[in-house]
């Protein structure tokens, strides 16, 4: 993922911060937030990763021209067989594109936070990958990836690191 | 306004419900709020039928973020200097959560108080759903 830009706009922390169930003032009132000792509006501590907004290939968002796969007539736009007979794969077929992707772990690092105003740019970087046997989910292939948003001023305010994980079954508790 | 270094102590602990009966609609809230419209956090159609779930499940950064509030409202804004999270069971529609912190150090570090917390959220089964850390600046 690379953003190049990524404005922080006081709506979209307000939206996020409604998203989240957290009505702390300092994430929606300037003149509350003004008598703070942060001293204007901040943005939740999770809120970096709605960089996803702008980062144009971001996967895991319908775009226009594009099949999504998601549903509408079918259960996926991207599968051309009725779900009926999707259900005739077998167990492993149905579990390889079935359990995906999931987010093992996120971990932010924060230089400063973040306010409106701000404009980042993301750049991420591979880190480690590993396996783990799991009884509940098979083969877990672990990813690492790090994430590093730098201001305006190139200063960098926020490093995120995520790791992925793809299991061999779904997980249903 | 921080916490205070002074009585703060290893074992100290807060916590907060941070969501009861989360509802498919907060989900939807949070896709539209970060732009991770993953089909299987709203889409009951494709998740059961395509992906093999029993429902739609809320993103992993959407128990963070509420984790987060009540972090952020234990140690004050714009305290946190670290926050990382492992997601350990995935959340559903109509649970109930609940988020604690625990104090497990108070320490220096370049002329800074920094209190080390250990997090958890639970889900109205008593199951862990999310374990973790944050460092927060104390006064």
């Amino acid at each position: 993922m690379a953003v190049e830009r990524f404005p922080v706009e006081a709506s979209h922390i307000l939206m996020f911060a409604r998203a989240i169930g957290d009505s702390n003032l300092i994430y929606s009132d300037d003149s509350h937030a003004a008598g703070t000792e942060v001293g204007s509006i901040i943005a939740p501590p999770t809120f970096a990763q709605a960089s996803a907004q702008f980062d144009p290939d971001y996967f895991l968002r319908p775009k226009d021209g594009q099949k999504w796969f998601g549903s509408g007539a079918t259960a996926s736009g991207t599968l051309s067989k009725e779900p009926k007979e999707q259900s005739q794969e077998s167990d492993d077929e149905k579990s390889g594109s079935s359990a995906g992707g999931l987010h093992a772990e996120q971990h932010f690092t924060y230089h400063r936070h973040l306010k409106p105003g701000d404009v980042l740019s993301a750049e991420t970087k591979p880190g480690e990958s590993w396996e783990k046997e799991s009884k509940r989910a098979g083969v877990l292939k672990f990813s690492e990836s790090i994430t590093e948003y730098r201001d305006q001023n190139g200063e960098l305010v926020v490093t995120a690191r995520s790791v992925g994980v793809v299991t061999e079954k779904v997980i249903e508790q | 306004m921080g916490l205070s270094a002074e009585g703060l102590k290893v074992g100290d602990s807060y916590s907060e419900l941070v969501v009861e009966d989360l509802t498919r609609t907060q989900i939807v809230q949070y896709a539209g709020a970060s732009g991770d419209y993953n089909p299987v956090h709203s889409d009951e159609k494709f998740v059961t039928e395509v992906a093999g779930y029993p429902t739609v499940f809320a993103h992993g950064m959407l128990t963070m973020g509420m984790t987060g509030r009540m972090l952020t409202n234990y140690v004050g804004d714009g305290r946190l200097t670290y926050y990382g999270v492992r997601f350990v069971n995935q959340v559903w529609p109509g649970d109930t959560l609940t988020a604690r912190a625990e104090v497990a150090a108070v320490r220096e570090e370049d002329g800074e108080t920094l209190v080390d917390l250990t997090i958890t959220t639970t889900n109205q089964d008593e199951k862990f759903v999310l374990t973790g850390n944050a460092t927060a600046r104390v006064d």
